[in-house]
């Protein structure tokens, strides 16, 4: 498996490394996406540039009412941060559940969000945490909130020359009452069907609620209609049940040799309402 | 010193584990070029033209060579002939070292780029430019048969390689089971499966002018027969020219036995360009072109009377081939599958009918376990399935039906319906130890039990026979073989009584480098530090078949135990000349000879001296201490066992776990128990990987879909409890050491049982489906569940 020829070139800062992009260059993180690519040929950038190199895409910062997480942080790291288990428990959920060691070591959530894989983790997961994504360009910086990030089919909002810089997750009471559950692909272990779940409770009532999947349409998405269902109520194993069966309203259902559209039409049900049955 | 029977640890893991292990592509040569193979992205296409002059010029390139450079040579051949059911021959089409005219599966070689270094020749590969004449693909065997499919090959009507039969005349099967009280019937697949070797093949063609002579390095499982078919049947050049050398392979399952192209590639085109050429395998390549196992389409009824007992067996199957024969292709679905349908049973009348076919598709061949496997998932699912039609014990349904035990010695042998004689057994035994090992009376109440909690847990048998030592040369000559099947060894004692052991056997994972030299090392009474084998050269070894087949051990140790009982027959005169006695009065223990009743003994080591100084020397004897033999085994050996899967089915998604996993084998003796428990997990892994994970999945129009691990699921340690294994042990009665084989057993036991687990939970809880297709995907569970 033998890529096409390329030029590498390490950057040691964001700037440095969006200076460095050509325009048929990619940007290498963890490379556990960009170099399968490359090595069946489906992929032929002229250039990489090696942003794994850049200390500050490696930072978790913990704000007062957020956490940044730098685009270069790995998935273990994320795994293992208590701060992030603590006030949003679904992020080291899906962080443990990625691929496996090795995966986890290497890749990136920057390279992930980036990258938008439809049946990769995060994506739904910084859907119902409220996320917002960084990205730093030549002319400085902006922000783009996670439910404008994801565009379609491995589409992103970022823009050539862009980098994401870091993810910011809010402190929310929601996101400390949260959950990612998975439905694995057996081979790669990427979702067949994934579902993160944050609900913030009053009295016993919704207050908020944001549920997510990954895994079943062209790209992560918002299940509004479960959302809807729920907002304001006492959760029961009636309501949820019912709820859950809207988790596929208005997308288009993937159909693939691990789950036909019908069996993960189902799932995605399935999943939903185990989320929510831990919330 | 005794050392049969101890798992002492294996001594070749300190080189493997350290990374010191000598693999083809680690080899390097001075003057090395690098091989990169341009293969067919269609199943089947017409070639109208190639046009290589871009890539001829391209930088670092120094040869490109298409089909039409390669002249006078057909290809590589068969090994095994199987003729139709009139008595023709096989359609036996050639498998040519690059394609012609046409591309007949996707990954069919189209160019040979040779340049300095692998990416040049990659690169190049790219400007190629092929002019495909797309045409549509014969892939599903069993609509390959039917009139108007297109045709892999011109000479083969309907896709034809052969038809094939065996047994009881099909009258008096159908007779019987017109008389059957109940007859259980089953159309079911037995999947496609990639073996997955973790070393990718690799081939390195060497040719030297100044003295005319070829070294291929190969990733093979036998270096000998493989230079054997590629001096006498495919390039035409002498075998003394040739050395044919495999040091570590790493894994094979089978996919390592045959003879492929590519080694013939290299040896060629390093003749034309006077350079050596290096090739491996890339992945992808893996997955297109390792030859696949498995893949039969099958139709089976079994017959019982009213008390449960056997009455008879009809098969029909449709083995497909893929679109060339490989190496033993043939053998596969007839001489080591349609042989093994009597199972442990005494099933009076067996029938089976038998259609090999070419398809569209990458090669199919012998794959661990190799039609064994298929045999037993046919019987195996028969009988738990007839157990539940008829509302029986599963177990109690097969020890009805159980052969009863016999020893092979003052007992006879068992003889079949389907031409095989098993040597020894005792079916009850393993079967007993297995149930109670898994406590079956308990679990049919937790059984019943979690159901009613609306738990779904079922449990699978699966009672097996396997053919392995693989084989009687005049007994395989008789049904196709090409080849003897036969080992040799030479045991060299070193004047210092050190001694080399030469094996034609090649360890790639089963651990010869530890199990033979314990044998050797416990008969001759020496430690195992003086031993060391050697094995996967054939300038160094005389003559070899290779390992497969569950054969090392009881055809190949054979071998070695006839060559250690030379030399001690004449390091016996040797001693009895030094301590003045006649040979009966001596015996040998402790690595020495002493004279019966004194303390006169004369050590190995002094023996052996005298043998290579022989100063003062019985008179007429050679002098050296160096033996020679060849083994050729009198039967088949017949290992068994008795596996039982415990599942349970998570009733929303239709995932299965596999709570627990047991196993009781007996493959006789063992030299080394750590080392069979070892290939009895390795093999129990595999089979389970059959039922639940794995599968090559082709699409209409000839696209391996799932050539990839992203998209082929390997089992993983995570997927697995902790296998339950035992054995019990009925010596094989007709080999020196009395050894059975344990290459094969874990994976030919283990995926009915798992099957049958699936199927019988779903039947607990009311959902009678008869079949669900291999890999039990959570989607195809799930929707047994819900229709
Ligand atoms: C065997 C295997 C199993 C896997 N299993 C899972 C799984 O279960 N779940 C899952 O979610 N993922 C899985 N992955 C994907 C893995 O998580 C990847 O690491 C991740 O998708 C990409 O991150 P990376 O750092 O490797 O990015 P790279 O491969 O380096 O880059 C991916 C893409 O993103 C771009 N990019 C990278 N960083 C940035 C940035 N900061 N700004 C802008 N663009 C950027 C690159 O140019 C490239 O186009 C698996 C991967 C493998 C190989």
């Amino acid at each position: 498996m033998i890529p096409a020829s390329f030029e590498y070139k390490k950057a040691t800062s964001v700037q440095e490394a969006i200076s460095m992009l050509g325009s048929e260059d990619k940007i290498l993180a963890g490379g556990h996406s960009l170099i399968p690519a490359m090595k069946l040929r489906l992929n032929m950038p002229t250039g990489l540039v090696d942003i794994s190199k850049i200390e500050s895409l490696k930072e978790i910062r913990d704000n007062e009412k957020s956490i940044s997480i730098g685009a270069g942080v790995s998935h273990a790291t994320i795994a293992n941060n208590p701060e992030i288990s603590k006030h949003m428990p679904m992020i080291s959920e899906a962080a443990s559940m990625i691929g496996d060691i090795q995966v986890r070591n290497v890749g990136t959530i920057g390279g992930s969000i980036a990258h938008a894989d439809p049946s990769a983790d995060w994506p739904g997961v910084l859907l119902a945490s409220d996320a917002t994504v960084v990205i730093a360009n030549a002319e400085g910086s902006r922000e783009v909130d996670i439910d404008q990030f994801f565009t379609g089919f491995f589409e992103t909002a970022l823009q050539d020359n862009e980098i994401i810089t870091h993810v910011r997750i809010p402190k929310t009471a929601a996101n400390a009452n949260s959950c990612y559950v998975k439905f694995v692909q057996p081979a790669s272990r990427f979702a067949i069907v994934g579902c993160a779940a944050a609900v913030e409770k009053v009295n016993g009532s919704v207050k908020s609620i944001r549920v997510a999947f990954n895994g079943v349409g062209d790209n992560a998405y918002r299940a509004t209609g479960i959302e809807n269902a729920l907002k304001d109520q006492k959760l029961s194993a009636e309501n949820i049940g019912s709820a859950a069966s809207h988790a596929t309203d208005g997308i288009d259902v993937m159909d693939d040799h691990f789950a036909s559209e019908n069996y993960r039409s189902h799932l995605a049900s399935v999943f939903a309402k185990r989320a929510l049955s831990r919330l | 010193m005794s050392y049969i029977g101890k798992s002492v640890k294996r001594i070749e893991d300190k080189r493997l584990v350290t990374g010191k292990g000598k693999y083809t592509d680690d080899i390097k040569i001075p003057g090395l070029t690098h091989a990169y193979i341009l293969r067919s992205p269609y199943a089947s296409a017409n070639i109208l033209g190639i046009d290589t002059s871009a890539a001829k010029s391209a930088e670092g390139v120094i040869s490109v060579f298409v089909g039409t450079d390669i002249e006078g040579i057909r290809g590589v051949p068969t090994g095994w002939q199987v003729n139709f059911k009139n008595g023709d021959t096989m359609k036996e089409p050639a498998h040519p070292l690059l394609v012609t005219d046409a591309v007949r599966h996707v990954g069919d070689a189209v160019a040979l780029v040779i340049a300095e270094t692998k990416e040049q020749a990659r690169d190049a590969a790219d400007l190629i430019d092929v002019d495909y004449e797309v045409l549509e693909a014969a892939v599903d065997p069993a609509e390959a048969i039917k009139d108007g499919a297109p045709l892999v090959h011109e000479d083969a009507p309907n896709n034809i390689c052969f038809d094939w039969e065996l047994g009881n005349p099909v009258s008096e099967v159908d007779a019987a089971l017109a008389k059957a009280h109940h007859i259980t019937s089953l159309d079911f697949i037995n999947q496609r499966l990639v073996p997955n070797a973790i070393e990718p093949r690799s081939a390195i063609g060497h040719y030297e002018e100044h003295n005319d002579h070829y070294t291929l390095y190969t990733s093979t499982q036998n270096p000998h027969l493989t230079r054997l078919l590629l001096c006498a049947f495919v390039l035409g050049i002498p075998e003394h020219k040739v050395r044919v050398v495999s040091f570590d392979v790493g894994g094979g399952f089978g996919s390592k036995i045959f003879h492929y192209t590519e080694e013939a590639l290299v040896i060629w085109a390093s003749r034309k360009i006077n350079r050596p050429i290096k090739w491996t395998a890339e992945r992808s390549e893996s997955f297109l072109t390792d030859a696949h196992g498995r893949d039969h389409v099958t139709s089976a009824k079994m017959g019982f009377d009213k008390a449960g007992k056997m009455v008879a067996l009809k098969v029909d199957t449709i083995a497909n081939l893929g679109a060339y024969l490989s190496t033993f292709a043939p053998a596969v679905p007839t001489w080591l599958h349609g042989t093994l349908l009597q199972g442990l049973y005494t099933t009076p009348k067996i029938h089976i009918d038998l259609k090999a076919v070419f398809t569209h598709t990458n090669a199919v061949d012998a794959y661990r376990g190799a039609g064994r496997p298929e045999a037993t998932y046919l019987l195996e699912r028969l009988v738990d399935l007839a157990a539940l039609e008829m509302n029986m014990d599963p177990a109690e349904l097969r020890r009805i039906n159980f052969i009863p035990a016999f020893n092979g010695v003052t007992e006879p042998g068992y003889q079949t319906q389907v031409a095989l004689q098993y040597d020894s057994g005792n079916y009850h035994g393993v079967l007993d130890r297995a149930l109670e090992k898994v406590g079956y009376k308990d679990f049919r109440k937790a059984q019943q039990e979690s159901l009613a909690k609306g738990k779904l847990l079922g449990i699978g048998f699966s009672t097996y026979i396997e053919a392995c030592g693989i084989a009687p040369s005049a007994v395989v000559g008789a049904l196709g073989a090409r080849a003897g099947l036969f080992e040799s060894a030479q045991v060299r004692v070193q004047p210092t009584g050190k001694v080399s052991v030469y094996t034609g056997s090649h360890s790639h994972g089963q651990g010869h480098e530890t199990t033979f030299v314990q044998v050797v090392a416990d008969k001759l009474g020496i430690p195992m530090e003086d031993v060391d084998l050697v094995h996967g050269d054939s300038d160094a070894v005389a003559f070899g078949m290779g390992t497969y087949g569950s054969r090392s051990l009881a055809v190949g140790g054979s071998a070695i135990v006839k060559s250690v009982e030379k030399i001690l027959e004449k390091g016996a005169k040797i001693a009895a000349h030094k301590l003045e006695a006649s040979v009966d009065d001596l015996d040998y223990a402790n690595g020495k000879w002493t004279v019966k009743g004194t303390d006169k003994s004369i050590a190995f080591g002094d023996v052996s001296l005298t043998a290579y100084v022989p100063h003062d020397y019985p008179q007429g004897l050679e002098p050296g201490l160096d033996f020679a033999s060849f083994y050729d085994p009198t039967n088949f050996t017949y290992p068994f066992g008795a596996h039982i899967a415990i599942v349970e089915i998570d009733k929303e998604t239709g995932k299965v776990t596999l709570q627990r996993f047991v196993a009781v084998d007996d493959v006789g003796n063992v030299i080394n128990p750590m080392i069979v428990e070892g290939q009895i997990h390795g093999g129990v892994a595999q089979g389970i990987g059959q039922a639940m994970l794995e599968g090559a999945v082709y699409d209409e129009s000839g696209q391996l879909i799932n050539g990839s691990y992203m998209d082929y699921a390997m089992p993983r340690a995570d997927d697995f409890p902790s296998f339950e294994v035992e054995r019990t042990v009925t010596p094989c009665p007709h080999n020196p050491l009395g050894v059975k084989g344990a290459g094969e057993a874990g994976t030919i036991g283990s995926t009915p049982a798992v099957v049958n687990a699936v199927i019988d939970a779903l039947w607990k809880a009311g959902f009678k489906v008869k079949d669900i297709k291999m890999p039990l995907t959570p989607e195809r569970v799930w929707t047994a569940m819900n229709n």
